[in-house]
């Protein structure tokens, strides 16, 4: 990105032949027929922005024809689409750069939305940075907040950068669309309302499976293998360095099977092979929202913060009562994790068993 | 075969501190490094190198310091290296970035066409991910982002087979080269690089090119070229609160977990009652 050397950021006025440019984009993002949390979290940021600008939002569905389709296109109304433009053609099953790249250029270039959100995902991402080049518009990626500045109806994209310790808002003016990517979970969940209703427009953009050079010769879901699925547990039990070695890690995973959660690490324990990346949250691990985020021996370093400062109940068990981490957790607690790990896990199978009897 | 692996200088970002008053970057003293998730790719290209032999060359934009990791990557066993330097270049966001390194590749190209790009998966300091697609686009190469593996590279046939990660799973896909390259982190260790080739990094002739040398256009570069604009940089409001702080009588860890438990609870009885309802059903 660039050095602010713009400052009249806000006095900027879009060119006439920009302006047919109208309406808040989603690509919605699916594969295999499920969609992307993050896509609906999308529309519902794509409606504020679209009822301040006073346009429509656009939902752009891709895949091949058949009911999962259908049932994307009927939830991205209920999210919050006015429009889904619902692209079909068989090459565009499974998800690859190229045809994507070739069709999403072409159905921007022929209804001209303002602006087009993706999720900051493997997906998002690798379409988002294909279609910005072909578009040749300014891309922000990995947002954390939407906003229009109404002065000139101009997408105000803020995102983290160096790692979470500033925040940085960036613009693209005299380009359209204005593109960003945003991290999922950190817009809140529309509410759904099944009598949304809207209108459907379908290309048929007529692909070649034979014009397409990569090939996907086999995809193995991750629900047949045994990676941890952090970013949509409802609890998590996190785990730092102050656990002190690999083997204490067994009394996080104690009081996660108690709660039904996951657990959770820090960076330094996976670099030191404690336990694998896929249980890493932060800057350069996932994002997670959950209700409960219990953190043990987790020092708060701004890395780890931005990756679940957006919980909805932090707690905080550390040795150090000036660590960081008290600083942003909700609740928190001075103490040994290595003695209120057990304890915890005590006290909450006390309370659950409790209720099952009484029940 | 000849393998192009895009690296950029970036500044240790665990030991950037912002000034308290200023509310500014202190760059004084922070030490420059290759961006880290940039080394799993250039890893991956020295193994193929040693696999089926290929010539690596490392490809930076930066300042005229960058050529400090242009040399690091040589000792660890690059072949040639490009610092693509100009005061021009200056504010260039990753549409113009992408742009100039893409002129440098197709110069690279025009001596030894270029089969492989590798780039990393982001930098550590631009954090976008885009500066490689954006590559990809540019050069019409088949586009391989968030590769865990290279299965298989079958030089006769022009053919890879990579492992992807995507967002559900994993992707296993076959294409042909040309392509570019992302390499997920963690998929590999760099290595310590050979004594001679540490000696040769040291005064090894590399190429230093500007704007002019690799043909690129003005209008397309630096800040002109850049459709984005930085409007504002602040630091992140500090939370509303400090953590509220459980304690018990005489502090024993059964007595403050039990507390703990309540206030939670407390916090969050919609939890409470999931939790509850669950342990009643047995589950
Ligand atoms: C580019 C970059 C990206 C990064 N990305 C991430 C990321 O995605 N995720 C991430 O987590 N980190 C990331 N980091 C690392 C991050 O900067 C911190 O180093 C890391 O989060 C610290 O982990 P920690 O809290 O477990 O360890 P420490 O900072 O060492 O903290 C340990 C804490 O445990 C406490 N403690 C000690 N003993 C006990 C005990 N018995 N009981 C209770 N508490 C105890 C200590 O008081 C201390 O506060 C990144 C760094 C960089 C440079
Ligand atoms: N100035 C640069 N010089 C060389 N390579 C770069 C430069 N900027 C970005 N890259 C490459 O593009 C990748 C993604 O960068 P970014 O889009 O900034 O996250 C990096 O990991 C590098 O491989």
């Amino acid at each position: 990105m660039s050095e602010p050397s713009k400052p009249q950021g806000r006095k900027f006025q879009l060119p006439e032949h920009l302006k047919v440019y109208k309406d808040v984009w989603v690509i919605v993002e699916q594969e295999r027929g499920i969609v992307h949390s993050v896509s609906l979290e999308l529309l519902g940021e794509a409606r504020k922005l679209a009822d301040k600008l006073g346009v429509e939002v656009g939902a752009v569905v891709l895949g091949a024809e058949g009911p999962d389709l259908n049932r994307i296109c009927a939830d991205s109304f209920s999210y919050g689409a006015d429009i889904v433009y619902k692209v079909t053609d068989p090459v565009l099953s499974d998800y690859r750069t190229d045809p994507y790249c070739r069709v999403m250029t072409d159905v921007v270039n022929a209804y001209k939305p303002e602006i087009v959100l993706l999720g900051a995902t493997t997906l998002g991402r690798d379409l988002a940075g294909a279609i910005a080049t072909t578009l040749a518009t300014g891309l922000t990626a990995d947002c954390t907040e939407l906003d229009i500045y109404m002065d000139n109806r101009s997408l105000a994209a803020t995102r983290p950068t160096f790692g979470g310790t500033l925040l940085c808002t960036i613009q693209t003016l005299a380009y359209r669309p204005q593109m960003a990517t945003v991290r999922p979970r950190v817009m809140s969940m529309p509410e759904r309302d099944d009598s949304r209703v809207g209108r459907i427009v379908e290309v048929f953009p007529q692909l070649r499976e034979d014009d397409v050079v990569t090939k996907v010769l086999n995809f193995i879901a991750d629900r047949e293998q045994n990676e941890a699925q952090l970013a949509f547990a409802d609890i998590i039990v996190a785990a730092g360095k102050g656990l002190g070695k690999p083997e204490n890690l067994k009394l996080a995973f104690d009081l996660a099977k108690v709660l039904g959660a996951e657990v959770g690490v820090t960076r330094p324990l996976v670099q030191a092979g404690w336990t694998t990346f896929d249980r890493q949250v932060g800057q350069t691990g996932k994002t997670v929202r959950p209700k409960l985020y219990i953190a043990a021996g987790i020092s708060g370093a701004i890395q780890h913060r931005v990756g679940m400062e957006k919980s909805d109940l932090i707690l905080a068990i550390n040795t150090d009562p000036n660590a960081p981490i008290f600083d942003f957790a909700h609740q928190g607690l001075v103490g040994d994790a290595l003695t209120i790990l057990p304890a915890l896990t005590d006290a909450f199978s006390r309370r659950l068993s409790v209720n099952r009897l009484a029940g | 075969m000849h393998i192009v692996v895009c690296i950029k200088q970036v500044p240790d970002s665990a030991q950037i501190r912002i000034h308290p008053v200023t509310n500014t970057i202190m760059r004084q003293g922070v030490p420059a490094i290759i961006n880290p998730f940039d080394l799993f790719s250039l890893e991956e290209a020295l193994r193929i190198k040693d696999k089926v032999g290929a010539r690596v060359t490392v490809l930076t934009m930066g300042p005229p310091m960058a050529e400090t990791s242009l040399r690091k990557a040589l000792s660890l066993g690059a072949d040639d290296a490009v610092l693509l330097t100009d005061r021009k270049f200056a504010g260039s966001d990753t549409l113009a970035t992408s742009y100039a390194l893409t002129s440098a590749i197709l110069k690279l190209s025009e001596e030894d066409p270029v089969d492989l790009v590798f780039c990393g998966k982001q930098t550590v300091d631009g954090d976008t991910a885009q500066v490689g697609p954006g590559i990809a686009t540019r050069l019409g190469f088949q586009q391989l982002t968030y590769i865990t593996k290279i299965e298989d590279l079958n030089l006769d046939a022009k053919e890879i087979v990579v492992q992807r990660r995507a967002e559900g799973g994993v992707q296993v896909l076959k294409t042909k080269l040309p392509c570019m390259i992302t390499m997920l982190e963690g998929t590999n260790t760099i290595r310590f690089g050979k004594m001679d080739d540490m000696f040769r990094a040291a005064r090894y002739p590399l190429k230093t090119w500007s704007k002019d040398t690799t043909g690129a256009e003005e209008t397309k570069v630096g800040l002109k070229g850049s459709p984005t604009v930085v409007s504002k940089v602040f630091v992140p409001k500090p939370l509303a609160q400090k953590a509220t702080m459980i304690e018990a009588e005489g502090g024993s860890p059964e007595a403050l977990a039990s507390a703990a438990v309540e206030a939670i609870f407390g916090a969050q009885p919609k939890l409470a009652d999931d939790l509850l309802a669950r342990a009643a059903a047995g589950l």
